[in-house]
């Protein structure tokens, strides 16, 4: 039997992702893949599945979709508001999806990535190796109204589970590594780039974010002769204008802007998921102390099973509390024990 | 090359948290190029576990590892040893590289900038084509968009300059010149290059067994046809455009 889910709704930025795919930079194609890969491995963790299975990424806004079979699900990354049927859904959560039920899911209430994660996963084609859209690469593209997603296979049935997210929501400190070219920027620049307020701009996608500041721009002179360099996820390029623009998952592969340094891979998607207007401060560190943070955002990620907890409902979310069976399991008292 | 420059490169740096950058130099020139490539395909030979993929650059070989199973000292003292073993500026390009015959329209209403890019060459028209048509150039590194080489070098009188305003909308196959270098499009998209020649080659394939036509390290002729002899070319739909390759010995 084939599983489905139907779009009867599409917000302007949904996708499927993945954890993306490696291996084609000698071609000119970017890794791509999820803008919140920590979201993904959430999603798992909730439903007990790989993390590589895709996902639904919804950029500021959800849709409505409807379960053409019974289904698992699970919400993560931006929270959005959700209902269920009309009945509102618990975010970071996963729930049964009977067939027939409808999903809404509204605009973002913080962050800017929201993902939809169902049991087996979303089952699209593979092209070169994942089954990611790269949507610069002209590879998979958006989801549209009307669209019946494949889903995967699910032999795990436990649903009710939930998770505190990492937080990443709302901007805050992003550390930053020195990278090739940070050395053609003085170091009274370098010391204004950490110590200025930067609010996310409203303009952002999946190759990148701008960030805004009052204040002078971080251009130096003979900034735009640099010799076209490779181009890795979590760089910051300063453009013509001055403006730092930090690169994300579908990033191009080679660029000739300056780069004044390159975002930890842990703390990308706090950049990626900080939403317009969020602040956002940048803070040098080595690289003993990058591996010392990676290595606990690793092992953070590795123990997400581990932190999911059941999820415990308040009783006046439950519209049809006369239907449960609530006395199952109690005992009158005179039972041979 | 100065002394100094000779003290400088190449040179080891980290690019990011995951990566290491061998750069040959810090402008454009063949010998830089081919020393990136020779080098990558010695670090592909090496095998070396942890590096999880390697790439070049205009003149830099970029490897990819997971610095957290794989130390940045033992990645760089691998690079450091390998970099040892021999002058790269002096290596031979690698093994399995093709030479590929890609016909061009060039100039007519499909390449509308050839006249405007001879004037700014000094050449004639004629000349330009002639020029360009038989320049064998070599695709120095693939990047921007998926499959899309830079190719060099050309001779010295198309050192031009990228035009001051974007073309709003280059087509794919699109064969565009500046600072001795062409770009072939493998997507359409805007460009500051100025498009002398059109050709019919599909070079990303995502649906295809070879999704990547090009690869470093190979070298490319575009000898012209007429503008029937493209359009026969491109009704026949062949994803090649009419081109033929051969394993350079």
């Amino acid at each position: 039997m084939t599983r489905t889910l139907t779009l009867r709704k599409a917000g302007p930025g949904l996708s499927v992702q993945d954890m993306g795919r490696p291996g084609n930079l000698v071609y000119g194609l970017s890794r791509g893949g999820a803008a919140d890969p920590l979201a993904l491995a959430e999603g798992a963790a909730l439903l007990s599945q790989s993390p590589d299975l895709p996902a639904v990424e919804m950029a500021g806004m959800g849709g409505d979709f409807v379960a053409d079979c019974d289904l698992r699900l699970a919400l993560t990354g931006a929270e959005m508001r959700a209902t269920l049927d009309g009945t509102p859904l618990v975010w970071n959560a996963s729930h049964d999806w009977p067939k027939g039920a409808m999903l809404s899911i509204g605009a973002a209430r913080t962050g800017s990535y929201g993902y939809l994660h169902v049991g087996g996963g979303i089952d699209v084609a593979e092209q070169l190796g994942a089954r990611s859209a790269h949507l610069g690469a002209g590879l998979g593209r958006l989801l549209s109204e009307g669209e019946c997603l494949p889903v995967g296979a699910d032999p795990v049935k436990e649903v009710g589970r939930i998770l505190t997210p990492e937080p990443r929501f709302g901007g805050g400190e992003v550390r930053v590594l020195p990278s090739l070219q940070t050395d053609l920027f003085p170091p009274d620049v370098l010391a204004r780039f950490q110590d200025t307020d930067f609010h996310r701009d409203m303009r952002g996608n999946r190759m990148g974010v701008r960030m805004n500041s009052d204040g002078p721009g971080f251009l130096i002179d003979g900034g735009l002769t640099v010799l076209s360099e490779v181009i890795v996820p979590g760089d910051i390029q300063v453009t013509g204008d001055g403006a730092p623009f930090v690169l994300l998952a579908e990033c191009q592969t080679t660029g000739g802007y300056p780069r004044i340094g390159t975002v930890l891979p842990c703390d990308l998607p706090k950049v990626a998921q900080a939403q317009p207007g969020a602040g956002v401060r940048f803070r040098f560190v080595t690289l003993d102390q990058a591996v010392e943070v990676e290595t606990r955002a690793r092992a953070t990620a590795k123990g997400l099973r581990g932190k999911v907890q059941p999820l415990v409902r308040d009783p006046h979310d439950i519209p049809d509390l006369l239907s449960y069976q609530l006395i199952s399991g109690a005992i009158a008292g005179n039972e041979e024990m | 090359m100065t002394d100094k420059t000779e003290q400088y490169w190449p040179r080891i740096r980290t690019v990011g948290f995951d990566g290491m950058l061998v750069s040959f130099g810090d402008g454009l020139s063949e010998p830089a190029n081919r020393a990136a490539l020779a080098f990558r395909a010695a670090v592909e030979a090496a095998g070396w576990d942890g590096i999880e993929e390697s790439a070049t650059s205009l003149v830099s070989c970029f490897v990819r590892f997971d610095p957290l199973a794989w130390g940045h000292d033992l990645v760089r003292a691998d690079l450091s040893g390998l970099l040892a073993e021999r002058d790269w500026y002096a290596a031979d390009l690698p093994q399995g590289r093709r030479l590929w015959r890609i016909p061009a329209v060039w100039g007519t209403d499909l390449a509308p900038q050839l006249e405007e890019a001879a004037t700014a060459a000094g050449l004639s028209v004629k000349d330009a084509i002639q020029s360009l048509s038989t320049s064998r150039v070599r695709v120095q590194t693939i990047g921007f968009a998926p499959g899309q080489p830079y190719l060099g070098e050309l001779p010295a009188c198309w050192d031009i300059p990228r035009q001051q305003a974007l073309t709003a909308r280059i087509p794919e196959g699109a064969l565009a010149v500046a600072i001795r270098q062409f770009v072939l499009f493998s997507v359409a998209t805007p460009t500051g290059w100025r498009h002398a020649g059109q050709t019919a080659i599909k070079l990303f394939r995502p649906e295809s067994d070879t999704p990547f036509v090009l690869r470093p390290g190979d070298e490319v002729l575009f000898p012209a046809v007429s503008r029937e002899e493209f359009e026969n070319i491109r009704a026949a739909g062949d994803p090649d455009g009419g081109a033929v390759s051969e394993v350079i010995q």
